[in-house]
C-alpha cells in the first residue's frame, strides 16, 4: 500500500470515528478458542437485554459464525455506553477435524472444521473492517503467552483500536490474573468468571468507563 | 502378470526443506505475494523463516488465507512462532498516524501444523521440533 493510500485510509478511519460517536460502538468479543467468550457474550446480553446470543459448548469451535447482540446499553456509576456485542468464533492458525471425532461423528466433524475455518477468516475480517473496539478473553487456567493471542493483540494495537482483557474462569483453581497481567502489561487487565457471574460489577463498570 | 519396480528413479528427498527468506527480498512484494509464497512453501511440507516477520495487518491476512485453504486429511493450518515485537515499535510520530502498521518482529518461523511443534520459545531462541510425518 503506497503512503498516500495509508494517510487516506488513516484519516478515513479517524474521521468516521469521529463522526459515528452516537452509533452504538461494535465491540468484538475476541480471543482463542474456549475462553468463554460465548459465555461472556451471554452473560452480558442477559444482564441488559434479557435475551441470550448463542449456544455454549466445551467442544472447541461451539461458535462459528460471528453473531451480534444490538443496542446492549450499559450503565454504571453515571458512565453509560450502548453497544453492538459481536461474539466471534476462537482465533487460531490450525484446525484439525479429528480433535472432534471423539464427540461427533467424522462427517459432522468435517462439517464443523469446516465451519470454524470459515468463522476465524470472517472474525480476522471483521477485526479489520467491522469493529471499533475489542474485548480480550483469555482463561486465566491458562498460559496467555501464545503465539495466536501475541499476534492478535499486536494486530489489534496496529488498528489503534481500544482493548480491555478480561481475565475469565477465575473460579477455577489453576487460575492466575497476574500470569495475563504479566503477559500483557500494556492493558488493563478485569478479572472475571463468566459462567459463575463474578466481578460482573467490575467488567460493565471497565466497559462503560472504555467504550462510552 | 506381476508388477515391476522401476528401481533406477530417484527417490524423494529424506528430509525437512527449511525456506529462510530474507528481509530484502520481502520489500519488494506485496502482501498477498507474501503470504502466496509462505502458504505455497507450507503446503509443500517446507518450514519457511522469515527474517523480518510481518506486518499485523499481513498477520491478520495469513490467518485468514489459511483458514480458506485448510481441508480435511490435506492441510489443518500452520505453526508460527515470533520473537517478541521491538518496543521501539510504534515510537515515531508517523508510525502512531499510520496506525503502528510496520513490521513489528526479527524473526518468524512458519510450516505445517502437523509437522512443526514448538518446545521452546524466549526473546532470543525459538526450539522447534520438526517431524517429516
Amino acid at each position: 500500500m503506497g503512503l498516500f493510500t495509508e494517510l487516506k485510509d488513516s484519516i478515513s478511519r479517524v474521521m468516521d470515528r469521529l463522526f459515528t460517536d452516537d452509533e452504538p460502538k461494535r465491540i468484538g468479543i475476541y480471543g482463542p478458542p474456549n475462553a468463554g467468550k460465548t459465555t461472556l457474550a451471554n452473560r452480558i446480553a442477559r444482564d441488559w437485554t434479557g435475551d441470550a446470543i448463542g449456544a455454549e459448548s466445551h467442544i472447541p469451535h461451539e461458535t462459528r459464525r460471528a453473531r451480534r447482540k444490538e443496542n446492549v446499553e450499559i450503565e454504571r456509576d453515571g458512565k453509560s455506553v450502548t453497544i453492538d456485542i459481536v461474539d466471534t468464533p476462537g482465533v487460531t492458525t490450525k484446525v484439525d477435524y479429528e480433535e472432534f471425532t471423539d464427540e461427533m461423528e467424522e462427517d459432522d466433524a468435517i462439517r464443523r472444521s469446516r465451519e470454524a475455518t470459515e468463522g476465524v477468516a470472517e472474525a480476522m475480517h471483521w477485526l479489520r473492517e467491522d469493529v471499533d473496539g475489542v474485548i480480550y478473553v483469555l482463561d486465566s487456567a491458562e498460559d496467555p503467552i501464545t503465539q495466536v493471542n501475541t499476534m492478535l493483540i499486536g494486530i489489534i494495537e496496529s488498528r489503534d483500536l481500544p482493548v480491555l482483557i478480561f481475565a475469565n474462569k477465575i473460579d477455577l483453581d489453576e487460575s492466575s490474573v497476574k500470569r495475563i497481567e504479566d503477559a500483557f502489561p500494556q492493558h488493563k487487565t478485569v478479572p472475571l468468571s463468566a459462567k459463575e457471574g463474578e466481578n460482573m460489577d467490575e467488567v460493565y463498570e471497565n466497559i462503560a468507563e472504555y467504550f462510552g | 502378470m506381476p508388477t515391476t519396480t522401476n528401481t533406477d528413479e530417484p527417490d524423494a528427498p529424506d528430509g525437512v526443506q527449511i525456506d529462510l527468506i530474507s528481509g530484502e527480498r520481502m520489500d519488494g512484494m506485496a502482501t498477498m505475494e507474501k503470504i502466496r509464497m509462505i502458504l505455497d512453501g507450507v503446503h509443500d511440507g517446507n518450514i519457511v523463516i522469515l527474517e523480518e516477520g510481518l506486518t499485523p495487518d499481513e498477520e491478520s491476512r495469513l490467518i485468514e488465507v489459511t483458514m480458506a485453504e485448510i481441508s480435511p486429511d490435506e492441510f489443518n493450518g500452520i505453526e508460527i512462532e515470533t520473537y517478541p515485537k521491538s518496543d521501539t515499535r510504534k515510537s515515531s510520530l508517523l508510525g502512531r498516524i499510520m496506525g503502528g502498521d510496520e513490521p513489528t518482529t526479527k524473526l518468524t518461523v512458519i510450516g505445517p501444523a502437523n509437522q512443526i511443534k514448538t518446545l521452546h520459545k524466549d526473546e532470543t531462541l525459538i526450539s522447534a521440533l520438526v517431524s517429516r510425518d
